[in-house]
């Protein structure tokens, strides 16, 4: 990563580069660098995982049956057919939970606190892409506005109404508990969880009668037009614009934190709350700023979840948002660039499971959604740190 | 003794007004108890008396223990209620019994659980998940699912379920210790998400695991996968308990169409009573031993708990397997009693339920964790269910609610308060956690270190009386010794007469306490 700063500081200090290169390497070429380079080591790893799994299993493996495949199967084939959609489904889902854990990974860095109530605010996103496409249809100006126009209304709807949704519930549920032991809030932000859902579920009951919100997207053509790369290896247009809102997203929030005074604020109070009071930062704002920013993010992730799952229901907060928290942890909790890579990872160990599972007639896509516990156990059991975080030593 | 002679001296005061909060529960607990008596089904407002009236009786244990009654006089009225208008409630409607039955197996688990969280500091969000064990161990020796258990014939005898309660508690106690052990060095937050995560691994483990061959004709068969597992029996139980139950219903005038069924729901119902009320005893006299200072020593900080020579691992993994145990013997009784489990039981919203109970009733406090569980088991099965059959029957006559003039057919249909338990729990969780995160009754712990200079000054006056008889090398002998005689001493002094245990008063009855400690003697 040493290279693009190099490279800033070169091209900076030539003379047919001003202030304005610098900046553009600075915030946005080096945090697209920087995404580009944690996608190409998610893959990388998990194509690695991916054919020597394949290779290995392809014959019975010392007579573990479980991992036995049947005999017409030639697994490392298959393996290698599959690798090019696998790495592409990974790295789609894998950017949704990086926005997702985002989220997560800013309100820990501020509040030591894990806001269990940030998948509900996920879902809360999806809801919203569904009523703003519901209405879009309604109005006749589905087929008739510009896709782009489409998504932008809707990511920014939901950022809106999740922003504001994530402060409401700071102000209501949490900060009354600031202080209180670390349990009490944690079990506050259940309780939010629990009753935004069955809030969502009633809502949609009363006004459309409701339970599952399939997105029109077949209304749109853009969204399922495909775009093949090569062959056998092809995506649709939604595949692109997820990936790409997610990387402005994520440069966007990169900029944020790193380049205003809000965010030099934010990263203030994670670091000493009391310090930061004392340098003349409202905490209290920069609390409400960091639930606001976490929340639009999270939403926005939502709708991109949408947009990708094309069901939506009160429910589907609950496994997205663990598995993002998941991310979280596997980044180091805390860690904004780790929230990134911990996303990345955990989306391609997804689609990595959900290929090769079903080869297994003793195994199945059932246990697909275990791998995502099986990762938080195991890196809170061997680094709890997660992969780029820092050794926080107790304080007594 | 002095102080024989001090309760004497305070012996003529009784008088008259003492024995009125006796009369009062007595009165209270025949009224609700003939009221309940004389409701009737038809009735278009049966819903509502029936979920107000109901909770009423199950709250008069606690409005016994909360009142100034004799210890015996509370125990004897405790046991008429739980013996004998209970059942004959129950004969009158078997989903009054279903209900109590339901409201004790919730209210050992959250014991259970509030071993883990209330005592230890640990909270675990996948605790549902070793009531799973107890009660798959007992479903896949005795389904009539198609299960490997059942195609190869080891399937247990019904007499078999005895042993099988023994070894659900073990199951569950070695579940325990193996979550326990690698989530050891977590602490909080994150602890918290690792036990939901393992909840959630032994349920999709369990939905899951009905074939673990790789050759798909020949299935291996475990758990029966999402469909669950039917048909689990129950313990056999001797003939002359039918012909019992069947002469009482009948000399009571109550013949219930099912005495088989019925016996069994009897059976149950005393099952769980016996097992809650073991759970509620083992986990108080653990609270008040070495190993219950422990748990508030490492809940309160771990830090310094370890400095003090805490055994840490020790102490948190203990927790675990007993937290565990209770609530895996409940599983294999859940089992036996449901007589199908499937994985849908065993969700995140069960823990979260616990949960509930758990931080309404007050963490820590083994009477408050009963109370919580009445009341959110009750919230649950009884008044939310309950007012959506109240509004389906005020829609069917169109009635109009007074006063606002809101015809109720226009309350919208999708809107059925059964239905909405997330959103009742949530909002019940949230508002405990603003307004009173210790709990309806919370544990005492907080309350005795505030009154200790109180409970010491009287203490003190105790043994002014009997110090003669204490020569000064006893007391140089055994310091530790007395400063535990201290410590139960304020304890009872503190908790009042309420849940400690007679044996600690061996000479006084603390309610002969005077209340006013500034009378000296």
């Amino acid at each position: 990563m040493t290279a693009v700063p190099n490279l800033a500081n070169t091209l900076s200090r030539s003379r047919f580069f001003n202030g304005a290169a610098e900046w553009f390497l600075q915030y946005i070429l080096k945090p697209i660098g920087q995404i580009l380079l944690f996608a190409v080591i998610a893959g990388g790893s998990i194509s690695l995982l991916a054919l020597a799994v394949g290779f290995v299993l392809q014959t019975d493996w010392h007579g573990i049956d479980i991992l036995r495949v049947p005999a017409r199967i030639n697994l490392f084939e298959q393996v290698v057919r599959q690798l090019p959609n696998m790495l592409l489904d990974g790295i789609t889902i894998g950017f949704v939970y990086a926005v997702i854990a985002l989220g997560y990974t800013m309100v820990y860095g501020v509040l030591k606190f894990i806001n269990f109530a940030h998948s509900e605010i996920f879902m809360m996103g999806a809801v919203v892409g569904y009523e703003v496409m519901i209405r879009l249809r309604d109005g006749q100006l589905l087929s008739n506005l510009s896709p782009l126009v489409v998504i932008i209304l809707m990511i920014s709807a939901a950022m809106v109404i999740c922003g504001s949704v994530a402060v409401i519930v700071e102000r209501v549920a949490y900060k009354p508990l600031r202080g209180a032991p670390r349990l009490v809030p944690l079990i506050s932000a259940i309780g939010v969880s629990f009753f935004l859902t069955d809030f969502v579920r009633g809502f949609q009951a009363l006004s459309r009668n409701i339970f599952n919100m399939p997105y029109p997207t077949d209304l749109v053509p853009f969204f399922n037009t495909r775009i093949t790369f090569a062959e056998g290896v092809s995506t649709t247009n939604t595949t692109l614009i997820i990936i790409v809102s997610a990387i402005i997203m994520l440069v966007g929030l990169n900029y944020f934190v790193n380049a205003t005074k809000i965010g030099k604020g934010i990263r203030a109070v994670s670091q000493d709350q009391a310090t930061a009071s004392l340098m003349g930062i409202n905490v209290n704002l920069m609390i409400t700023i960091t639930f606001m920013v976490g929340g639009a993010l999270g939403g926005a992730a939502g709708v991109l979840y949408g947009l990708k799952t094309t069901n939506v229901t009160p429910y589907i907060g609950f496994i997205p948002g663990l598995k993002a928290f998941t991310a979280a942890v596997l980044g180091g909790i805390g860690n904004i660039t780790g929230a990134m890579l911990g996303g990345l990872l955990l989306g391609m160990l997804e689609a990595f499971f959900s290929a090769l599972l079903p080869y297994f007639p003793a195994l199945g896509l059932g246990y697909s959604d275990i791998f995502a516990f099986a990762v938080l156990i195991l890196v809170l059991l061997f680094r709890p740190t997660g992969l780029l975080g820092k050794k926080v030593d107790e304080k007594v | 003794m002095a102080t024989q002679s001090l309760l004497q001296e305070r012996l003529p005061q009784l008088n008259w007004r003492d024995a009125l909060p006796t009369i009062f529960a007595i009165l209270y607990v025949l009224i609700v108890f003939t009221l309940l008596r004389n409701l009737n089904r038809a009735d278009l407002w049966f819903p509502t008396y029936s979920s107000i009236l109901f909770p009423l009786f199950v709250f008069s244990p606690f409005i016994i223990f909360a009142l100034k009654i004799p210890l015996a006089l509370r125990v004897v009225l405790v046991a008429i209620i739980g013996l004998v208008l209970m059942p004959i409630l129950g004969m009158q409607d078997s989903f009054y019994l279903e209900l109590i039955t339901q409201i004790a197996i919730f209210a050992a688990m959250a014991i259970g659980l509030n071993v883990v969280v209330g005592f230890a500091g640990l909270l675990d969000l996948g605790y549902v998940a070793f009531f799973a064990v107890g009660a798959y161990l007992w479903g896949i020796f005795t389904s009539n699912a198609n299960t490997i258990v059942r195609i190869s014939g080891a399937q247990a005898a019904p007499e078999l379920f005895w042993l099988f309660l023994f070894l659900g508690v073990i199951a569950a106690a070695i579940t325990g210790i193996l979550l326990g052990l690698p989530v050891l060095r977590l602490r909080g937050d994150y602890l918290a998400i690792v036990t939901l995560g393992f909840g959630e691994i032994i349920r999709i483990l369990v939905s899951n695991l009905s074939n673990i061959s790789s050759n798909r004709r020949n299935p291996i068969n475990i758990t029966n996968g999402a469909q669950g597992l039917p048909g689990i029996v129950s313990p056999p139980l001797p003939d002359f308990m039918f012909q019992t139950v069947e002469s009482l219903t009948n000399s009571l005038g109550l013949p219930v169409n099912n005495v088989r069924a019925f016996t069994y729901q009897l059976f149950y119902y005393g099952l769980v009573l016996i097992v809650c009320a073991l759970a509620a005893l083992i986990a108080a006299r653990l609270d008040n031993s070495p190993i219950g200072r422990a748990w508030t020593a490492i809940r309160e900080d771990e830090v310094a708990a370890q400095a003090m020579g805490v055994p840490k691992v020790k102490m948190k993994l203990l927790a675990f397997a007993l937290g565990a145990s209770f609530a895996g013997a409940m599983g294999v009784i859940f089992a036996a009693r449901n007589t199908f489990v499937s994985p849908e039981s065993f969700s995140f919203i069960q823990s979260i339920f616990i949960l509930a109970i758990v931080i309404v009733g007050g963490m820590g406090s083994i009477p408050g964790v009963i109370l919580g569980a009445a009341i959110v088991t009750l919230l649950n099965l009884q008044v939310l269910k309950n007012f959506s059959l109240q509004i389906n029957a005020l829609r069917n006559i169109d009635w109009v609610v007074p006063i606002i003039d809101f015809p109720i057919r226009n309350w919208p249909q999708q809107l059925e308060p059964a239905r909405y338990e997330r959103f009742v729990f949530g909002l019940l969780l949230i508002i405990m956690m603003i307004f009173r995160p210790s709990g309806i009754l919370p544990a005492k712990r907080r309350q005795l270190e505030l009154q200790a200079e109180r409970a010491e000054e009287i203490s003190e006056k105790e043994l002014t009386a009997d110090v003669a008889e204490i020569k000064p090398e006893d007391l140089l002998g055994e310091p530790a010794a007395i400063g535990e005689a201290k410590d139960a001493e304020v304890a009872t002094a503190a908790d009042g007469a309420e849940d400690v245990p007679a044996d600690r008063l061996p000479t006084f009855k603390s309610e002969d306490l005077p209340d006013e400690p500034k009378e000296k003697p």
